[in-house]
Parts: C-alpha cells; sequence; structure tokens
C-alpha cells in the first residue's frame, strides 16, 4: 500500500569547483524504502564528500523512514569523511527533523542553491 | 459541524493504510478550524499511533483490523487508535540521536516521542485484546502556542 521510494541522482557543483552528490527522492519515504535509499546512496563515488538529499518531491515521511535517514547519517558519521545535508522537506518535517535531532547531523536548508551553497 | 460528531475508521494491519486514517482525521480538523500547520501535527500523530497498533499491536496480522475513532469535542479532536494487542508497558526512553550515531540505539523508537510532542495529549491505555487503545486529543486554542 505504501508508495514505492523512487531515488535518482544527479551532481550539482559548488561555487568553489566541488562536486556535489544530489539524491532526489519521490514517493513515501517510510520502512519499504530501505533498499532503494540504501542502495543508492552505497552507489555515490567514493571521492564525493558531500551529499545532499532532495525530499522535494515527497509528501509523507513517517518515523520508520526517519530511521533510515539516521541509518545513512550514521554510515557517514562512522567512515568520517563525508557529510550530508538535507533540503526540500516540508516546513512539518523541517520541524520533525529537528525534534528528532537530525539538524545535529545534517544540514537542513529550504532549497537546493541554499543546501549547495551551504556545502 | 455539531460538537459530538464521530467518525470510525477499520484499517487492515497493514503498512501504508496508515493514510486513510491520516486523510480521515485531517479532514474531519479541516471541519473543525484546524490550521494547516496543525493539521500536518495530527497526521503524523495518527499515521504513527497506527503503525505501533498494526506492528507492536496487532502484529500485522491480517485476521485484525486497526480501529480509529474520530470524535469532536467542543474545541478538541479525540482520536482513539485501537488494536488487538496487550497495550504498552513501560514507555521506551526518549531517543537519542548521539547514542543512535555511535550504534548504542535504534535507528528506529522514534514514534511515541513524536506523538506525544505534536499532540496536547497522548494517553496509551491497555487491555484486553481489542481494547487497548492511544488517546490523542488535539486542541484548537493551543492553535498558536
Amino acid at each position: 500500500m505504501q508508495a514505492a521510494t523512487k531515488v535518482s541522482q544527479r551532481t550539482a557543483t559548488t561555487a568553489s569547483g566541488e562536486n556535489v552528490a544530489i539524491l532526489s527522492f519521490t514517493g513515501d519515504i517510510a520502512s519499504t524504502s530501505k533498499d532503494s535509499i540504501m542502495e543508492a546512496y552505497h552507489g555515490i563515488d567514493a571521492g564525493i564528500t558531500n551529499v545532499l538529499l532532495d525530499f522535494t518531491g515527497v509528501d509523507y515521511i513517517n518515523s520508520s523512514g526517519i530511521a533510515i535517514i539516521i541509518q545513512m547519517l550514521l554510515e557517514a558519521h562512522t567512515a568520517g569523511h563525508r557529510r550530508i545535508g538535507i533540503f526540500g522537506l516540508t516546513p512539518h518535517f523541517m520541524k520533525v527533523f529537528n525534534m528528532v535531532g537530525v539538524a545535529k547531523y545534517a544540514t537542513i536548508s529550504a532549497d537546493e542553491a541554499t543546501a549547495v551553497a551551504a556545502v | 459541524m455539531r460538537n459530538g460528531s464521530s467518525v470510525e475508521v477499520r484499517l487492515p494491519s497493514e503498512l501504508g493504510f496508515e493514510k486513510v486514517a491520516m486523510g480521515t482525521a485531517a479532514g474531519m480538523a479541516e471541519l473543525m478550524g484546524f490550521s494547516k500547520e496543525r493539521i500536518e501535527d495530527l497526521k503524523t500523530a495518527v499515521a504513527e499511533a497506527c503503525i505501533n497498533a498494526m506492528e507492536h499491536g496487532n502484529k500485522f496480522n491480517d485476521a485484525v483490523n486497526v480501529g480509529v475513532v474520530l470524535s469532536s469535542n467542543k474545541d478538541e479532536l479525540e482520536v482513539k487508535v485501537i488494536d488487538d494487542g496487550i497495550g504498552v508497558g513501560d514507555k521506551p526512553a526518549l531517543p537519542d540521536i548521539d547514542r543512535k550515531m555511535i550504534g548504542e540505539e535504534d535507528p528506529r523508537g522514534m514514534g511515541m516521542f513524536l506523538i506525544e510532542a505534536l499532540v496536547d495529549k497522548a494517553e496509551w491505555h491497555k487491555g484486553p485484546p481489542g481494547k487497548s487503545f492511544v488517546r490523542l486529543v488535539i486542541r484548537l486554542d493551543k492553535e498558536n502556542s
């Protein structure tokens, strides 16, 4: 019953010329999203140090979906060389991500331009 | 909307159907005049309560449903989410992102915390099978708090 999560990857370039990987999500972000999200994350070139997660096309996120993002943050934190940024959340989910502490380990921006500039 | 109006929904114990309850709760809250922001809070709380009922209460058993009863009462909306389990025992500790980030705490386990944070009242009631429920209350007079 949950809408399948689709993940697409593209690249943006910062003002200083650094490549940033952007994973764009559509559909639901729930427990059923784990494989598609983590496979996309694991597929990012190891040399990329900044990854942005684009939630612009997402309407529904539940706590199991947030747990997948925390799992990704944990992997990035453990690896020690990769930073995660987030953009495109609705105001409600910006609040929820702050409530559960995600903002402590990922920069949350309103939109892509702000997120790329914050890298 | 008349005071005391009530709506009941029965959901299969299958992930995804919580969105039916979310939509119903959102529609009722809109009729009562809740703001978009408060409706979003309510939707997330209702979804998390339904997911907990499906997973922990009904253990995803196809043979039992999750009941959702929404009642308007003066300036508040009450939502009861009923399952077939034995109810919540001790509430889990508050989620700690720092412990999650070093692998000392499961990345999951945030549902009850979110429910309590997003509505004005959340109570877990233990009962015999089919009688355990969580009761959520969201108040119109807390719109700007």
